[in-house]
């Protein structure tokens, strides 16, 4: 086939193997690749804690310098909130949201394998910096002017930009795609006020993320200008004010700390009522939270720049915003207890994830509303006290409520059970190893222990609790190890499980696992919130599990694979690095080859994207 | 217009939720992300304005005269691009054709005047008489001692106003450079769709949402100019601002 004359290889209409994932855009496989690949990014992130905390088990340690331990913790944050929490939000985004909404795909497949692809350039781009000459060391908000290229002269802080502009057009796509995907695709009856919560929770999360990031990736065009080509955005001699990055970041900043949450709020607001057997306690409550949740994220950036010296009125008001927008957050909370109370609770490894997910978070809540006082923030910045509380909020909150996602889902996903026995022993071990690695940390933080820095001396009353704080830590790793355990030996040996293992409320329940993939014989037509539940006790045979006909399959078009995502994704990668890595040809200084080879890439594929039909017509299925 | 992607090219076809289509959801959202992007980069501006350590500052270089000339053409473009959809949606292929032409030549003009008015400003030299010093900007006020009774007149060839230069053409280029990018974006888009009309059933009154589409990013990205002239430019040379 050839358009406007250039030759198109042929496209994979029913690829195998490895060619079957990599042109893949049904939307449960591209939830596979995000999930698969965030859990691997995730044990690096672990494996960079864990290095630290064997380094600070003891009082002048010297297991790594000063230099790579700036690295680890900048590579530690980035590595968990980009490459590790976002994208396993994104897999469930992928795998359940047109699950739940009754669609067959999302809105855009291909954008949908395009936003995979570009994610994982994005993590490379970043990971890779350990082997191209040393990784970021500016920690996670990379403060410039400290960023800049006066004070920071290597390539690590470009790497970590270069990182988070490919996975902002990553998140971007994804974002845009399931705002129109939720927004368009809903079944027949299923208004916005029926909505699964977890589908609620990411439509607020996606719209924080349209919002929010492209804040950020001015900010990093800003340094990247700085650094790249000479300019004075952040160059403090040339009259730049240090503190346009810190707002700058920081209005990101908080709203992506609810882009983390707000999806792990809505996997625990489907776990607990089918543990519960009770529907949620106050649905529109709890939607309607989220959504305030999503608007007050605006209003409290500079809770994180209380002792910059914004003078006594902004400090006030950004206490006192910061203090209601735990109102929001304790209605949740108070919905959750509400919805098991009285219920006929079963203790399911999800279930003990999810209340494992409300204990931990009170208390990472409580501790934010401690240091939303300006007065006590003073005392509590740059702390350990702050990593602990934001410990409680992310690891205690987000990771826990993703293994509670995925030992609720994982039978969906796969057809068979992660071990119960061994998710039990999982959930226990990390849960003791998170309160002992973490809970320590308000006692160092409030005793005056500065966080980011590589070692402390013998005799400052610390070495007791660091040393609790690393055993603590090696459980929380025994506990993660117990879980690639358990999903190995479910691989290879899993109980089977059935379409609905778990007597579950929502649509992803009411067909086989794992499920075809065109999802719905029948895209159901739907009349209450938890939906499936209702059908399921209306006693109804005619609305038993829709299993797949081979009759109507037929009848079923699907989008056809693709390659150009991939295309397109690979020439961002190239075109990233092309930015950094320029050419001196003769006197042409700073030729950016490959960055024109990689643009070239990207726009052959955007252009075979565009003219290539959703379907071929020859296609026969 | 109300279909899924996903019945492209099968054989029934679904209504979407909201009866609008999906690529027109796409294109506000979009809108909507971008917004925040270009409110960041003015937001930046605005802060550093007036912070600039030396010159040259906007009442240097900018030229009212030429700018309002280049933000007409812009603001024609957009209605050029009106009355192309409408032509399509008419059934007027050749009326079609010759608006979205002439909305990509105005496209063009404008970046032709960007282009120059870059240029203008790297090149910027300061010129000026000994006997009418009352009259000179805060910028080549820093030049006046060079009127130490030896010289009539004194000119400065190497005065000119890049990204480098000071926060005033740090936060300029970059702003309006991107700015830039988007017409040029739409630009080319523009084109290739033009390109693609001539081809039979290329476009097609009954296609007319993907003029539609691009119509809509084009009056965004005029939209966007008229503040950035109103902000960066008026503001910037009109004393009160
Ligand atoms: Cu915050």
């Amino acid at each position: 086939m050839t358009t406007l004359g250039i030759p198109i290889p042929k496209r994979p209409i029913h690829p195998t193997g490895v060619w079957d994932w990599l042109t893949t855009i049904d939307h449960k496989k591209i939830g596979v690749l995000y999930g698969v690949t965030a859990f691997f990014l995730f044990l690096t992130g672990g494996v960079e804690a864990l290095w630290m905390r064997v380094q600070l088990m003891g009082p002048e340690a010297d297991f790594v310098t000063p230099e790579v331990y700036n690295q680890l913790f900048t590579m530690h944050a980035t590595t968990m909130i980009f490459l590790g929490v976002m994208p396993m939000g994104a897999a469930f985004f992928n795998f359940l949201i047109p699950l739940q909404i009754g669609a067959r795909d999302v809105a855009f497949p291909r954008l949908n394998a395009f936003s995979y692809w570009t994610f994982l350039a994005g993590a490379l781009i970043l990971k890779f910096s350990w082997f191209m000459g040393g990784a970021p060391n500016a920690g996670w908000f990379g403060y410039a002017p400290i960023t800049g290229i006066e004070y920071n002269p290597g390539n690590g802080i470009d790497f970590w930009i270069l990182s988070l502009q490919v996975l902002g057009i990553a998140s971007l796509a994804a974002a845009l795609n399931f705002i129109v995907t939720i927004i368009n695709m809903r079944a027949p009856g299923m208004s916005l006020m029926r909505m699964p919560l977890f589908t609620w929770m990411s439509f607020v999360t996606a719209f924080l993320l349209i919002l929010a990031f492209p804040v950020i990736t001015v900010a990093l065009i800003e340094l990247m200008f700085d650094r790249f080509y000479g300019t004075n955005f952040f160059v403090t001699s040339a009259g730049a004010n240090p503190l346009l990055w810190q707002h700058l970041f920081w209005v990101f900043g908080h709203p992506e700390v609810y882009i983390l949450i707000l999806p792990a709020m809505g996997i625990v607001s489907e776990i607990l009522p089918t543990f519960s057997k009770k529907p949620l306690f106050g649905y529109p409550v709890i939607v309607l939270s989220g959504v305030v949740i999503g608007f007050m994220g605006w209003m409290v950036w500079a809770h994180h720049m209380f002792t910059v010296g914004l003078g006594p009125v902004a400090n006030s008001v950004f206490a006192v915003t910061t203090m209601a927008i735990a109102i929001p957050t304790g209605v949740k909370i108070f919905s959750w207890i509400g919805t098991m109370w009285g219920g006929s609770i079963s203790f399911k490894t999800p279930m003990m994830f999810a209340i494992g997910f409300i204990a931990l978070f009170i208390i990472g809540g409580l501790s934010g509303v401690m240091h939303s006082s300006a007065a006590s923030d003073a005392q509590q910045q740059d702390t350990y006290f702050i990593v602990a509380h934001i410990h409680y909020v992310l690891f205690g909150g987000a990771i826990f409520a993703i293994f509670g996602g995925i030992y609720y889902w994982f039978p969906k996903m796969t057809g068979k059970f992660l071990g119960e026995k061994l998710g039990q022993l999982n959930f226990w071990l990390m849960f003791i190893g998170m309160n002992v690695t973490f809970f320590p940390m308000h006692f160092l933080g409030l005793d005056g222990m500065p966080r980011r820095v590589y070692t402390y001396s013998e005799g400052m009353g610390w070495d007791y609790w660091n040393l609790v704080a690393t055993v603590g830590s090696v459980v929380l790793a025994l506990g993660v190890l117990v879980f690639l355990h358990n999903f190995f030996k479910t691989l290879i040996s899993g109980e089977e499980a059935p379409g609905d293992p778990w007597d579950g409320r929502t649509l992803e329940w009411s067909i086989p696992s794992p499920p075809p993939h065109y999802n719905f014989v029948q895209i159901p037509t739907v009349s209450d919130i938890d939906d499936w539940w209702h059908r399921k006790r209306e006693d109804d045979s005619s609305l038993a599990p829709v299993a797949g006909s081979s009759e109507d399959e037929h009848d079923i078009h699907l989008p056809d694979p693709s390659y150009w995502p991939l295309v397109t994704a690979v020439g961002l990668f190239i075109g990233a690095y092309g930015l950094l890595y320029t050419l001196n040809i003769g006197t042409f200084t700073g030729f950016p080859l490959f960055a024109i080879v990689g643009g070239s890439i990207t726009l052959v594929g955007i252009t075979a994207w565009s003219l290539e039909p959703v379907n071929e017509p020859d296609s026969d299925h | 217009m109300a279909q899924a992607e996903l019945a492209h090219g099968g054989h029934e076809e679904h209504q979407t939720t909201t009866g609008l289509s999906h690529k027109k959801l796409l294109m506000w959202a979009f809108l909507g992300s971008d917004c925040m992007f270009f409110g960041s980069l003015i937001a930046t501006y605005l802060v550093y304005k007036n912070r600039s350590l030396g010159g040259p500052l906007p009442e240097d270089v900018f030229d009212i005269l030429t700018t309002s000339t280049s933000t007409f053409v812009l603001l024609m473009s957009s209605m050029s691009m009106v009355l192309a959809y409408s032509a399509l949606t008419r059934g007027n292929m050749n009326g079609f054709r010759i608006w979205l032409l002439s909305t990509c030549i105005m496209g063009a003009t404008f970046l032709g005047f960007q282009v120059f008015e870059f240029n203008e400003f790297v090149n910027h030299e300061v010129h000026f008489e000994c006997s009418h010093l009352e009259d000179l900007t805060k910028f080549e006020r820093t030049f006046a001692d060079r009127c130490d009774g030896t010289v009539d007149e004194v000119f400065i060839e190497h005065a000119g106003l890049t990204p480098r230069t000071n926060l005033f053409g740090t936060t300029f280029f970059v702003l309006t450079g991107f700015h830039g990018g988007h017409v040029t974006l739409g630009v080319i888009w523009l084109l290739a769709m033009f390109f693609y009309s001539l081809r039979k059933g290329g476009i097609t009154p009954a296609k007319h949402e993907e003029v539609d589409l691009a119509a809509l990013y084009w009056h965004f990205v005029d939209i966007v100019w008229i503040i950035i002239f109103t902000v960066i430019y008026l503001f910037g040379v009109f004393p009160g601002f």
